[in-house]
């Protein structure tokens, strides 16, 4: 059974069709990765999904619900949540308090409450503090939590960002180049830790340029050129796909 | 951390408080001193919205006049008791900010900044011109708070000037404490996170255009009770406290200190305060003085005084 399906989703700004006619579907527990040269549309799709762009055109249906165009805090009460390409964090807060704020919406309680420091505001801050340093730990930052975020490095903040977007136990995580910036040893580690988020049965989206962790970790995988969903499929077909192999010769060409 | 840095400054507001009549040259300087509080209370609602929320209000005299005139008019038209009517005109205002700011807050940019400005001079406007309610330019009497009766009557006898700078400087403690309480917990941490990075607040489930209505109702608040604070003491008011300069005056004591510490807005109010009571040309040129400020620290000191103080202060330590 699918938790979240895309059908026909389409874009344009101005003349340009950043995505057009895109359709795919994610599983509990799988990992599709969507590729493409830069400027295919990957991230423009993602930001249609979660509710950043409003779609031009198809929809975005999860657990069965239509939720097209839904604003982002409603999704995330949906269970889904994402990372992003350029960084979203909370730069002058700390990374502890950064993650902290993955869990808003189960230690949310009433203003008058924390303006008035009862000690049900205080519990739920506490709670959430200990299973935001638990998830510091799992992706190796809980050395740095009392740092402002602002002072880490990329890679530190693409992981600090994944450890905020688990706080909200999300049932479907999109990860907009999750290792970028990152070195091998780093790359290998997030590796680690997506397949570990999959198999505990959050179903994935994924768009990563790393081609060897793509291949590695995906159950399924999506092509993006121009917009146009233009192959998908396990690694293996993918990769020996011709259209694909043009596509990435293509702009590497043009872009070396 | 968090919690010794709450309490530094609680701590030092009411030691500074208790010790600084020691050096009070005359009875005069309780007077200043209350004045001093009553904006600060101001003050740290602006603290509240737009150093925490984001959003820039350029019409929160308008809550503080309401506050003001619900002193002046509830006793005196329903008999309402003036501690109560604080209370009305915090209620009241609360209403109006929730009214005005839900639709706006939808939007994204700084709208409510227009918005608010339209709603304060609309309140000026009123306050102005309804002769027969609130006697216009003139201004009106406002009654006693019977407080200092009662104190007296209780064995503590202090002077007009005295009763109200304590009285108001309970008043701006309990309102850090409560602004503070209110940094430190789930909700200001969620208002910290949408000033941060609004997209990345409402993944992780933040509704923020709730959470900025919350801050605009909150601040409203701040503001309406220290008109009302304000109308008590000086058992008089005119619309000025609704006036645009009111709330111009506000947002430059915020930034001047710094717009994201309560300490900040303490200090940003006391520096104002005083000195027109310091400098008499201060008063004749306040709009000049108040737009260099606002200039100069936006050039020199983008924080405000007081966090670019503390941050020399932790720089050296480490
Ligand atoms: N908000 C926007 N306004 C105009 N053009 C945009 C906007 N967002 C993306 N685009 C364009 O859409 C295309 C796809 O961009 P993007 O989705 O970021 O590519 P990718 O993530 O695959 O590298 C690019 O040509 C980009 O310039
Ligand atoms: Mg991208």
């Amino acid at each position: 059974m699918t938790l979240l399906s895309i059908e026909g989703l389409g874009i344009s700004f101005g003349g340009l069709k950043a995505v057009n006619n895109v359709s795919f579907g994610v599983k509990p527990g799988e990992i599709v990765s969507v590729i493409g040269p830069n400027g295919a549309g990957k991230t423009t799709l993602f930001n249609m999904i979660s509710g950043v762009y409003q779609p031009g055109s198809g929809k975005v249906i999860l657990n069965g619900e239509d939720v097209t165009a839904m604003s982002p805090h409603l999704l995330a009460r949906r269970g889904m949540c994402r990372t992003f390409q350029n960084l979203q964090v909370f730069q002058s807060m700390t990374v502890l308090e950064n993650t902290i704020a993955g869990y808003h919406l189960q230690e949310g309680g009433s203003v008058l409450a924390d303006i008035l420091n009862l000690p049900a505001s205080r519990r739920r801050a506490k709670t959430a503090e200990a299973g935001a340093r638990t998830l510091l730990k799992r992706v190796g930052l809980e050395r740095a939590a009392e740092r402002e975020a602002g002072s880490l490095s990329y890679g530190s903040l693409k992981r600090l960002e994944i450890a905020r977007a688990l706080a909200l136990q999300p049932r479907v995580l999109l990860l907009d180049e999750p290792a970028a910036g990152c070195n091998a040893v780093e790359t290998e580690e997030i590796d680690h830790l997506i397949a570990e988020i999959a198999a505990s049965g959050v179903a994935i989206l994924l768009i990563e340029h790393d081609m060897k962790m793509v291949m590695r970790i995906s159950n399924h995988i999506v092509v993006l050129d121009h917009g146009e969903k233009i192959a998908e499929g396990d690694p293996t077909t993918v990769s020996r796909n011709p259209d694909v192999i043009a596509a990435y010769l293509g702009t590497e060409n043009a872009a070396g | 951390m968090r919690l010794t840095a709450k309490s530094a400054t609680l701590l030092g507001l009411v030691v500074l408080i208790a010790l600084a009549p020691l050096f009070f040259p005359s009875g005069f300087y309780y007077r200043v001193g209350a004045l001093i509080f009553v904006n600060a209370l101001a003050v740290t609602g602006i603290v509240i919205l737009t150093g925490w929320a984001g959003q820039i209000s350029l019409g929160h005299a308008g809550f503080a006049g309401i506050g003001a005139y619900a002193c002046a008019l509830a006793p005196v038209h329903w008999g309402i008791h003036p501690a109560l009517a604080v209370l009305l005109g915090a209620a009241v205002s609360a209403i109006l900010a929730w009214l005005v700011g839900r639709p706006i807050l939808r939007l994204k940019g700084y709208y409510l900044a227009v918005a608010s400005l339209g709603m304060g001079i609309l309140i000026s406007m009123v306050l102005n011109n309804e002769r027969e309610l609130t006697r216009g330019p003139d201004g009106i009497d406002v009654p006693d708070l019977g407080m200092r009766a009662l104190l007296k009557a209780a064995g503590l006898d202090l002077s007009n000037g005295e009763f109200w700078y304590f009285f108001c400087g309970i008043a701006l403690v309990i309102g850090a404490w409560l602004a503070l309480n209110l940094h430190d917990s789930p909700t200001g941490r969620a208002l910290r996170a949408l000033h941060g990075s609004e997209i990345a607040a409402r993944t992780v489930g933040i509704d923020v255009a709730k959470l900025k209505l919350q801050a605009f109702v909150i601040s409203a608040i701040y503001a309406s009770v220290s008109g009302s604070l304000l109308a008590l003491q000086n058992k008089f008011i005119t619309p000025d406290v609704a006036g645009f300069m009111h709330s111009v005056e506000m947002v430059t004591m915020a930034v001047l200190g710094g717009v994201g510490s309560v300490a900040g807005a303490i200090f940003g109010a006391a520096v104002l305060t005083l000195l027109p009571q310091v400098l008499t040309v201060f008063a004749e040129y306040e709009q000049l003085v108040l737009g260099l400020v606002m200039v100069l620290v936006m050039i020199f000191l983008r924080e405000g005084v007081v966090p670019s103080i503390l941050r020399k202060i932790r720089g050296r330590g480490e």
